[in-house]
């Protein structure tokens, strides 16, 4: 019944999808808490730079700037990403790239979105009875903060996993492309439909799952 | 100005925002000089690749007939997946549990594919078993698999903005000897509506954004494919691509400021129950929606 499944690497191309989310939700995370810390910061310098970059990257959609990647930096700036000869490694790294400044600002709001639901009162309250700013951070503010960001962070985690299958824009072998060549050869279009669903139900329902009930446990009744 | 992270700044606090404004300031100015060098080293300054711009022609051919096909796939996935949305957003509310459960299913099998398998399936479906002619059959698989996808995160923002309403609105109108049928029509929805509007809003810049992927992998001619033609022709690889994501930037961004713009009209209205679903509970956290962290959670990214 799943013969049509042979001479095709379907495990393959998802291991390349959980590479590309894995690398990608890693470089993002690092990217937009950066990013957030600008637009949290008492500096209008980066304030005004964190904005910026978040409202014009997320207007922007995640395939023009995958294309551009490989059309724009790689062609004609001659961007090789480390690997001029190896083009499987060079468009993996370009999508990475891409899914990583596109992701960093969805990222950004949702941590930023996280500090904010921590009231002002507070740290006003933490400054009334004399602690130091480091302590505050590290006693009052940030336990709270993380604790409300995880919900955010996992709904951002769940996108960028479906979102990885538009690097099948520059040729990255993942899953949309192989399911896109199977159901152009192959006769049982549903059977493989069906397949390539499965699949990333099964990449995105424990991730929802685990961390959706790991911020509600961990959520701050207010 | 305070926040919680930080006091009002003294003098000092002062004296030293300058100083990392200033190191900023050289860290961005130097980043700036290194793109122009780079862009120029490569001759995508040169005033020929811009100048297709300033004239009528590349608008008129290329640009604005593929702004006109994003914005058509957008507006009819949008029209078909609200009802579609509605539909199940309201089975999902159902009294009977083998209806609640099925809606659920659907809703969260569809939420949890990528969109772009959704279209790449709906397209193979297409060639295989229908008379669509091959210049048509983009445009309705982009729209197939849009509404799909669409209809079931809609089916979110409908249960969300009913689950919203403070309970009262169902108690009175069953205490008048409304039905559920009349509850839900008369009285939950109207206010519903309007609480869902931004939240709807919202979701048209994901679906325009979405668009984008049947010009890629589709051939679907929307903007970004109209771009690759314009780029063949004119030879400007970089100069399309900063003009179109302009264009994309302006589209979304007025969206945007539309879905805010109502959303704080809404909530300092006096009429209705000043219940709002903003941006931030769909876009940000679904898990503020009760019940709603499956698989398809992330769906307005």
């Amino acid at each position: 019944m799943f013969d049509f499944l042979e001479g095709y690497d379907v495990l393959g191309a998802f291991w390349m999808t959980v590479k590309l989310t894995a690398l990608s939700a890693l470089g993002s995370l690092v990217w937009g808490t950066l990013l957030a810390a600008m637009r949290v910061s008492p500096v209008p310098l980066m304030r005004g730079f964190g904005t910026a970059y978040v409202n014009i990257v997320r207007n922007i959609p995640l395939t023009v700037i995958i294309v551009f990647t490989s059309l724009g930096l790689a062609n004609v700036f001659g961007m090789t990403m480390g690997a001029p000869d190896d083009f499987e490694a060079q468009g993996f790294r370009l999508a990475v790239l891409g899914l990583v400044a596109y992701t960093a600002s969805f990222v950004c709001e949702a941590i930023r979105s996280g500090i904010n639901t921590v009231p002002v009162g507070q740290a006003e309250a933490a400054r009334a009875i004399g602690l130091s700013f480091s302590q505050i951070l590290r006693l009052i503010v940030l336990p709270q903060a993380f604790r409300s960001v995880i919900g955010p962070l996992a709904n951002v985690l769940i996108a960028l996993t479906k979102n990885t299958t538009v690097a099948a824009a520059i040729g990255v072998a993942e899953a949309a492309l192989l399911m896109k060549e199977m159901i152009e050869n192959e006769a049982q279009t549903l059977a493989i439909g069906a397949v390539f669903a499965l699949g990333f139900v099964v990449l995105t329902l424990p991730t929802g799952l685990i961390l959706g009930w790991l911020s509600k446990r961990l959520a701050v009744k207010r | 100005m305070s926040s919680v992270l930080y006091d009002t700044p003294g003098p000092r606090a002062k004296r030293r925002n300058v100083l990392f404004s200033a190191v900023f300031f050289v860290l961005l100015a130097l980043l700036l000089w290194w793109v122009w060098q780079t862009m120029d080293d490569k001759n995508q300054l040169t005033w020929a690749l811009w100048k297709p711009f300033t004239q009528s022609q590349a608008w008129t051919t290329y640009l604005l007939p593929g702004l006109a096909d994003t914005l058509k796939a957008a507006a009819l996935a949008m029209v078909i997946a609200l009802p579609l949305g509605a539909f199940f957003g309201i089975a999902r509310l159902s009294d009977h549990r083998w209806v609640r459960a099925t809606a659920g299913t659907v809703v969260e099998f569809f939420r949890s594919i990528p969109v772009l398998l959704l279209m790449l399936f709906a397209n193979e479906l297409y060639v295989r078993s229908s008379g669509i002619s091959s210049e048509e059959r983009p445009l309705y698989a982009v729209v197939t698999g849009l509404v799909l996808y669409n209809a079931s995160v809609l089916a979110e923002i409908v249960r969300a903005g009913i689950l919203s309403l403070p309970k009262g609105q169902t108690e009175a109108a069953m205490a008048v000897g409304l039905r559920k049928g009349q509850t839900m029509t008369s009285v939950l929805l109207p206010q519903a509506v309007t609480a869902m509007l931004p939240a709807i809003v919202s979701q048209l810049v994901v679906i325009v954004k979405d668009t984008a992927l049947g010009g890629a992998m589709l051939g679907f001619t929307e903007l970004l494919n109209a771009r690759q033609t314009l780029a063949a022709v004119y030879a400007n690889v970089i100069p399309s691509f900063i003009v179109v994501a302009i264009i994309y930037i302006v589209l979304n961004f007025l969206l945007t400021s539309f879905a805010s713009w109502l959303e704080r009209r809404l909530r300092r209205s006096k009429k209705g129950t000043g219940v709002v679903l903003g941006e931030d509970t769909v876009e940000v956290n679904p898990a503020a929606v009760r019940e709603s962290f499956g698989s398809g959670a992330g769906g307005s990214i």
